[in-house]
């Protein structure tokens, strides 16, 4: 056991047990699995991805690469997971696996709005809150520890003249008291997108039945980012063995969690910060070996206080190798020449642990991500903010400032700067004090040399997670390759779970050396991007999967339909009855059936679903003039009028049929999946292009329910239904629109429209009468076996007839010529698309045109989407002329044979032609036909 | 995601508007007197510069109405929003 009796912030009134790989371990409250394992003498996890070498637990934070666990199918570092009492997790290789299971956990998401939104919890961050609220303005800090306070929780600085510890119990009491202040602890803020939108995943323990986690999404109208600074390794040879540390997380681990990471240690390092880790390893204990320093003058105090501890200090010295077999057992080290390389005689130091500092990076991922330039520093050996966005302020270690007192006093600015920027006082409070040092500059090292061809080096570690070695870099750029971009993707280094958090400047520096320029400074780092740690799809998702992740649209109708056993369509957001198939059929039976029905007797189907907009103003008809490719201005009052639409380009929009209720107010029906886009095109023109005419645009779908009651008897059931309406062909024409009362005393409006070539009645009714009106439509048929059909049988009626779906036999490039529906587009007056179709591509004679196919095989169906060649057509350069495709196919009842609709080069004049569908197994011979297959002279609309 | 002033409802999520392209590019009056060219330039070209660009937004989500904007393209910041008719402001 390496937990000392007393200290760290853990709860040892609170015991736990939990199990990693099946081994139980003991932690207290506070503790996390990393901090555990430390706390057991269990550093070692692994093996590695690729080569299957043992690791250790490497950092304390985030960006930890080698401590990975299966947490309930997340992959996450373990030291970033809280223990809960009974937690049982397995260790992963750097790679999760998916479960095939639902995860049943509950996740929530949230919004909320900031006046200023505070990132990072350490002393940078709480300065700046404390300064930002001070005059009442709203809050909202954002960190991802389990206790504010960051750095100073783990250090022995003071702040104010007390200990580090009390100033943040003080400050967290401070804003506690505050009501517009608001703190998400464990709370990971992981984008960082335009106009201070940030999205930040909050981990919740310990609430049994309430959400695992819960996603914010936070505007804030300032934001101060204090993410603070990730401390960096030294590629070496061998330095990847367990037992080999950040210096900065030994501390954290010593400090914060009382957890003893060796017993023997050697500190290594280019800067002052591995100092205090030396120590406090020593004043609990621990017996430390040496602190190898790269620089030949380290700072005197700092060498000093060590050797006054009993430590001896390795100046102008490296460690270039270490040994095993597993957790480290020894380091090599060397004196290291003013070039990097290493001269003198090596020395063997044992040792169970070996702390490295190469450095610290701000942590610029957020300020990156939202569109933040970088400079090279070099005195810091780091790539700190240089331009940063709009209304944001990045403090602290994340802006390279590493001194205390520095830290504190640019949180206070900025804070105080959020507040008034937006409109809050600032009161010019004394900004917290600490001690002060002058400090030495670091002596970066990135690559410690081995021997030989660095070609070779296959035991420099460079990216934990993706066992990229320096070999691999060499590789990378003797192969060309100078951007860090291009070796990232060849070497795959930083495109492990942990997105080169740790790797990335690390590899910035080797590229460096292997390019020979002066600094990663000169090459820049790869681009950041969300998110900044890994989130579970099923928290973005939150409550919106299974049957709330789209809206579900139905019909006043559909429990009748439900009821009746249909089968469901999704048509947009919409259930529609695709087929209603009775006892022992299948949905060709069922169709067949349900043709037959409308051919012959009567059938029902409900198109509540239609698009429906009423265009109401003194300029209606002049709108839907220049709207329709016809005339829609003439139109009586009382009748309706098939029309269509096309966009600028000339190309098929959307159709439907229109009816004029009075002179300034028209009805506009439209395709089920086009409604919403129609109305929007409504709208855009009427808006932006002639906002002198008075007209007005509104969606009325859901108002009205639909019925179409379709066949030669149509207009017996219609005339029981609505006893007082004349449906003689005379007293109630094709084209027309009736307003009555319906036997069952509800207001209705009949049309008669018929999208099958049938005698056909529109059965309007206010929405929610749809299904007592569907019942009162059923009981007028039922002597006549009138039957429910579906989008199915509706979709065989209307090809039958030729007429086309927008979207199914359309696709953004056909005309309405194309379809052979000249007769529906005016050549007297302007609309939208008119002057396109002038255009040389419009008018050339060769465009594909909607035609009828009839497959030579009266059985033979052909699949929707095949192509269409010429028999015979020759493949002696390697390709065969596609004539065009099959956009409908049907089995057709009446006709009793299948048929197709097709796009087809020079279609009309090949009409007679016998065509080929070459398919996998065989090829369909089909006879080009006109599109309308039924009942071509129209007589049977009148019944 | 950009926060977007609506000129009638005021600052509202990106996600509740549609884009509308380029704005100020008017319908030829008489679409029969212009040339196939210069109907194909109105149909098909648009402008792209980087920097400020006055383009069409509706509001798509709440009020339904359109609007123009000029935006930089390079960091998205709306430089000014104003109503259909008027005309682009002149920016500095």
């Amino acid at each position: 056991m390496s937990r000392l009796a007393t200290g760290g912030r853990i709860d040892r009134t609170a015991p736990l047990r939990f199990t990693v790989d099946g081994t139980s371990y003991p932690a207290f409250r506070g503790d996390t699995v990393a901090s555990a394992l430390v706390a057991a003498d269990a550093l070692t996890v692994g093996p590695s991805l690729y080569r299957r070498r043992p690791r250790g637990v490497l950092t304390a934070g985030v960006d930890e690469p080698n401590a990975l666990l299966d947490v309930a199918g997340e992959l996450l570092p373990a030291t970033t997971v809280d223990v809960v009492d009974g937690l049982a997790v397995n260790t992963r290789s750097g790679v999760g696996r998916l479960r095939p299971e639902p995860d049943t956990a509950r996740y929530d998401k949230t919004f909320a709005f900031a006046d200023v939104a505070v990132v990072g919890g350490g002393p940078a961050g709480l300065a700046a809150a404390l300064a930002a609220s001070a005059g009442g303005a709203r809050v909202l800090m954002v960190d991802d520890q389990p206790e504010l306070g960051g750095d100073l929780l783990a250090g022995n600085d003071s702040v104010d003249g007390m200990a580090g510890s009390q100033w943040v119990a003080a400050a967290r009491e401070t804003l506690r008291a505050r009501p517009e202040v608001r703190v998400l602890s464990r709370a990971g803020a992981v984008g960082y997108y335009d106009d201070n939108y940030l999205l930040v995943a909050q981990r919740r323990t310990g609430r049994p039945g309430s959400a695992a986690q819960r996603l914010w999404h936070v505007r804030a109208k300032w934001v101060v980012l204090a993410t603070g600074a990730h401390e960096r390794s030294i590629v070496f040879a061998d330095n990847d063995r367990p037992g080999i540390m950040l210096a900065s997380a030994v501390r954290d681990y010593l400090t914060r969690y009382a957890a003893l990471a060796g017993q023997n240690a050697v500190v290594c390092t280019t800067n002052d910060s591995a100092y205090p880790t030396a120590l406090q390893l020593r004043a609990a204990g621990a017996r430390v070996v040496a602190v190898v320093d790269t620089r030949t003058a380290p700072p005197r105090d700092l060498v000093g206080r060590a050797e006054v501890a009993g430590i001896r200090v390795l100046s102008g010295m490296v460690v270039h190798g270490t040994q095993g077999p597993g957790r480290i057992s020894g380091v090599t080290v060397s004196r290291l020449d003013r070039d990097d390389t290493l001269v003198g005689p090596s020395q063997d130091l044992a040792c169970d642990l070996l702390a490295v500092s190469g450095g610290w990076n701000p942590a610029v991922h957020l300020f990156s991500q939202s569109t933040g330039t970088l400079r090279w520093d070099g005195d810091l050996a780091a790539f700190r903010p240089a331009h940063g966005g709009r209304r944001q302020r990045v403090v602290g270690a994340a802006n390279g400032t590493y001194p205390l007192a520095d830290c504190l006093r640019e949180g206070t600015e900025a804070g105080a700067e959020a507040a008034e920027q937006t409109g809050f006082p600032a009161p010019a409070g004394p900004v917290p004090t600490a001690a002060r040092r002058r400090g030495v500059l670091p002596r970066p090292v990135w690559l410690v040399p081995g021997t030989g061809d660095p070609g070779e080096w296959r035991d420099h570690f460079v990216d934990l997670q993706r066992d990229g070695t320096v070999a691999d870099i060499w590789r990378a750029t003797r192969a060309g390759m100078r951007s860090v971009e291009h070796i990232k993707r060849y070497t795959t280094i930083g495109t492990g779970q942990d997105q080169g958090r740790g790797s990335g400047v690390l590899a910035s520096g080797v590229i460096a050396e292997a390019l020979g320029v002066d600094s990663p400074g000169s090459l820049g780092t790869t681009t950041f991007r969300p998110p900044y740690q890994p989130v579970s799809f099923a928290l973005l998702a939150g409550r919106d999967r299974g049957p709330l992740a789209d809206p579900v649209r139905t019909t006043p109708m559909h429990g009748w339909h439900v009821a009746a056993g249909a089968v469901f369509e999704n048509v947009g957001q919409w259930k529609r009855p695709w087929y209603y198939p009775r006892a022992g059929e299948d949905m060709e039976t069922a169709v067949w059936r349900e043709c037959l029905a409308a051919r012959t007797g009567v059938a029902l189907m409900d198109a509540s679903t239609l698009g429906k907009i009423e265009v109401l103003g003194a300029d209606a008809g002049e709108f839907l003039n220049r709207i329709y490719t016809n005339g829609m201005k003439k139109l009586p009052v009382g009748s309706a009028r098939y029309g269509l639409m096309c966009t600028a380009d000339g190309m098929v929009l959307d159709d439907g049929v229109v009816l004029r209720l009075a002179e300034d107010r028209y009805y506009l029906t439209t395709t089920t999946g086009g409604a919403a886009k129609v109305l929007d095109w409504l709208e855009e023109w009427s808006q932006t292009e002639w906002p002198e005419l008075d007209v007005a645009c509104t969606s009325v779908t859901e108002q009205w329910s639909t019925i179409a009651v379709v066949g030669p008897d149509a207009r017996q059931v219609v005339g029981r239904l609505a006893p007082g309406l004349d449906v003689s062909v005379v007293g109630f024409p094709f084209m027309t629109f009736r307003d009555t009362v319906l036997g069952n005393g509800i207001t209705a409006r009949i049309a008669r429209i018929s999208f099958s070539g049938e005698l056909a009645y529109e059965v309007n009714v206010a929405g929610w009468f749809g299904a007592a009106t569907w019942e009162s439509v059923l009981a007028a048929g039922a002597d006549l076996d009138i039957t429910p059909y579906g989008t199915e049988t509706m979709d065989v009626l209307r090809a039958e007839k030729g007429f086309p779906i927008v979207g199914q036999d359309t696709d953004g490039t056909v005309t309405p010529q194309d379809l052979g529906m000249d007769w529906v587009v005016s050549t007297r007056k302007q609309f939208v698309g008119r002057r396109s179709h002038q255009r040389a591509d419009a008018v050339r004679s060769d465009r594909k045109h909607l035609v009828g196919l009839l497959p030579v095989d009266r059985t033979a169906l052909l699949p929707e989407g095949a192509q269409l060649v010429e028999p015979g057509a020759g493949t002696t350069d390697g390709r065969v002329p596609m004539l065009g495709h099959v956009t409908s196919s049907y089995r057709s009842a009446i006709l009793d044979r299948t048929f197709a609709l097709a796009l087809v080069r020079d279609g009309r004049n090949r009409i007679g032609q016998t065509l080929l569908a070459p398919l996998v197994d065989k090829e369909i011979a089909v006879v080009v036909t006109e599109p309308v297959g039924y009942d071509q002279e129209g007589h049977r609309r009148d019944g | 995601m950009l926060l977007i002033s609506c000129p009638w409802c005021g600052d509202r999520a990106e996600t509740e508007f549609h884009y509308g392209g380029q704005a100020h590019v008017a319908h030829p009056a008489d679409p029969d007197a212009v040339t196939d060219a210069q109907w194909a330039q109105y149909l098909f070209f648009r402008d792209n510069p980087k920097g400020p660009f006055a383009e069409r937004w509706c509001h798509t989500a709440g009020c339904r109405r359109w609007f123009n904007a000029v935006r930089d393209t390079r960091t998205h910041e709306f430089l000014a929003v104003y109503r259909p008719g008027e005309p682009a402001p002149v920016l500095r």
